[in-house]
């Protein structure tokens, strides 16, 4: 403690940190480990403690060029680079690139007897030769607590290990140390929390209700920001993965472009193009409303678009899915051979929420998909309490987000209400579909409706939907008199609105033909007038002449008789 | 092990083969070197070879030989290997576990 004191502490720069490469602590932490200190990670046996230690050695050599010592006293160097190759580090490897010193310190008290005074100079002196031998910047003691049982004299080991933590900060070495868990209250069972005070972490493995999950904690970390909370972590294909729910956060970018569903006649419900790129939508319903081959139809559209798709289904095997998509039509058998669809299938019970979580973000960095299907939402129910289900998908809803990768979920309901769990995610999605079916006049017809999409203007309407070997149709839905009308009640409407238009045509048709006798019959009376009109003028025209012609007669008898009388006259033409 | 109690003669007619690490002049390691010498010296006859191992010139041994203590004695002949840990001030416990002399002579 002398050395502390004289020291200045001061609000400075930034504490320097030396990221660990470990997803996800890098975040809770705000950059990594205290740099040039140690830190502590405590927890029982089996938490993986040595694996975060190790990872922080392979990330340090591989991602940021800073050579590691390994300081082991539990396995020897062959086991541990057999332990961890299954994660795809090579040890061996780094060890011959002069990136890595693994000494493994064989501290079985067995054959060691003490007779009088004696120091760990030994141990210094090794991890000296190591540092120098390939210019270490990080430092792992795993664990070092077991020299108290190897050379007896528990005091003079505590304070030699005290000397050791003075000598790795004077090196200026990021070190990690792991402590096994105490009995008692304490964080480790030999107290190492009060030598290493810049940083102490602790890791737990315990099992709620017969399932499995780790969580971490940083318990203390001097001058810098840390996030409290106790954060599940899963270890996984390849490595350590702390998965905080809040490093998410609400900073992604919102696509503008839009993909389409695959239903055409959904694509238009939703603004006429689909659903946006990188949005979620949430497809509920009661079992058998064809939830699934919603979903499916999305996957066919997008795989023959070229895109890659993962299917996660928590209910159905790959080959059960693939037959029964194919009955409805929808073929995805190619898209797999293809290598566009990865059908993932997990139980949830089986598998657990974590695991789950750790596996969708290994997936989405490995196989980086642009849609992602969770099918069968609700039997996740089943893996954990309301709330562990709810924070574990709302993290994988944030990891799809952020990553812009298109999400569809299936969640059962039953009739309008839905699962608890369900209505929680709900608000987290960005369009939501209900299926729904309808039972009246002896069948059962299937309805949809989009009860919410954000950002774009959709259709209020209700749709029926139908499953066929053509795949997933929708159908306008009929209104009638006693509200909506599907299946055959629909087909009966229709036919008798065929009726009636035919009737319609058929009245016009005949009030046509009627018109048309009735302008027949006025232009053969037209026709008749005129003749009489015809005739009439004939008539009184032949009267106007014999009028004529009788004052003729008159006027030239008067003149005969005028010349008679020898009247003086000119000769007339008869006529005018 | 039935002993001869007036010539106690250490592990029969065995030949010891020693090692001891040290750190060259601190007082532990001088000390160690010194007693084992004597207790050679006054228990061992001839028959033994010591080595004496400077860590600070050979760093790499403490890797090779498993060492962690300073100063180590580690008695390679006769079998089975022993290590002893300390500046061997001890002198009961050296002639008990490193020249196998019976405990009760030894005290």
């Amino acid at each position: 403690m002398s050395d502390m004191q004289g020291s200045r502490w001061s609000a400075g720069p930034k504490l320097p940190k030396a990221p660990t490469g470990i997803r996800g602590f890098d975040e809770i932490t705000d950059g990594g480990l205290p740099r040039g200190r140690a830190t502590l990670v405590a927890g029982s046996a089996g938490a993986g403690k040595t694996l975060f230690a190790i990872e922080f050695l392979v990330h340090g050599a591989l991602e940021f060029g800073e050579p590691g010592v390994l300081m082991a006293f539990e396995e020897s160097d062959r086991d541990l680079a057999a332990n961890v190759a299954s994660m795809g580090w090579d040890l061996v490897g780094l060890e011959r690139t002069n990136m890595l010193v693994i000494d493994s310190v064989d501290a079985t008290p067995a054959d060691v007897v003490a007779a009088g005074t004696f120091n760990l100079e030994g141990l210094f002196i090794r991890l000296a030769a190591a540092v120098d031998s390939v210019g270490a910047k990080r430092v792992v003691l795993d664990s070092i607590e077991l020299l108290f049982g190897a050379v007896g004299h528990d005091v003079m080991v505590r304070a030699e290990i005290g000397r050791l933590f003075r000598w790795l900060k004077e090196r200026g070495l990021t070190t990690v140390v792991t402590g096994e868990q105490g009995t008692g209250g304490g964080l480790t069972r030999y107290g190492f929390e009060e030598y290493v005070s810049d940083c102490v972490v602790a890791l737990d493995h315990r099992v709620d209700e017969e399932l499995s999950i780790r969580r971490l904690r940083v318990v203390k970390y001097r001058g810098s920001f840390h996030g409290t909370n106790e954060y599940p972590f899963l270890i996984g294909e390849h490595g350590f993965s702390v998965l905080p729910v809040t490093t998410i956060g609400l900073n992604y970018t919102a696509s503008e472009e839009q993909v389409t569903t695959g239903l055409p006649d959904l694509d238009e419900m939703l603004s006429g193009d689909g659903i946006f790129r990188g949005s979620t939508m949430m497809i509920s319903g009661a079992a058998g409303t064809g939830k699934t081959a919603v979903a499916a139809a999305a996957v066919h559209a997008a795989c023959g678009r070229g895109e890659r798709c993962l299917f996660s289904s928590f209910e159905e095997s790959p080959s059960q899915l693939l037959r029964n998509m194919r009955s409805v039509g929808i073929d995805l058998d190619p898209y797999v051979q293809a290598g566009l669809l990865r059908l993932w299938s997990e139980r949830a019970s089986a598998f657990g929420l974590e695991s789950h979580v750790v596996g969708l973000h290994e997936q989405l960095a490995e196989f980086g998909p642009s849609l992602v299907v969770l099918d069968g939402l609700g039997s996740l129910n089943r893996a954990g309490s309301e709330r562990e289900v709810i924070s574990a998908v709302t993290r994988e809803i944030g990891m799809l987000k952020a990553a812009g990768v298109t999400a569809i979920f299936t969640a059962l309901s039953h009739g309008a209400v839905l699962e608890s769990t369900t209505l929680g995610i709900s608000s987290l999605t960005d369009t939501w579909l209900q299926l729904r079916n309808v039972e009246n006049d002896g069948e059962r017809n299937r309805l949809v409706f989009v009860i919410k999409s954000r950002g774009m203007a959709h259709s209020n309407q209700v749709r029926e939907f139908t499953l066929s070997d053509q795949g997933p149709t929708l159908v306008n839905v009929m209104v009638g008199p006693s509200g909506i009308l599907t299946g055959s009640a629909r087909n009966t409407q229709l036919s008798r609105a065929a009726a009636a238009a035919v009737r319609q045509e058929i009245a016009v048709d005949r009030g046509r033909r009627a018109f048309a006798r009735h302008a027949q019959r006025v232009e053969a009376q037209i026709a008749e007038l005129r003749e009489q009109l015809e005739t009439d003028r004939e008539q009184l025209e032949s009267e106007m002449d014999l009028e004529t012609e009788l004052q003729f007669t008159t006027t030239a008898t008067e003149t005969e008789s005028g010349a008679a009388r020898t009247a003086d006259f000119p000769e007339h033409e008869p006529g005018l | 092990m039935p002993a001869d109690t007036t010539t106690p003669s250490p592990g029969g007619e065995a030949v010891f083969r020693l090692r001891l690490y040290v750190t060259d002049r601190t007082p532990a390691s001088q000390r160690a070197v010194d007693n084992l010498r004597s207790a050679c010296q006054e228990y061992a006859d001839d028959r033994y070879e010591v080595e004496v191992i400077d860590l600070l010139t050979d760093p790499d041994r403490a890797r090779e030989d498993q060492i962690i203590a300073v100063p180590t004695l580690i008695r390679e002949l006769p079998e089975p290997i022993r290590r002893i840990i300390g500046d061997l001030s001890d002198q009961g416990e050296i002639l008990v576990e490193l020249l196998m002399i019976p405990r009760d002579v030894a005290r």
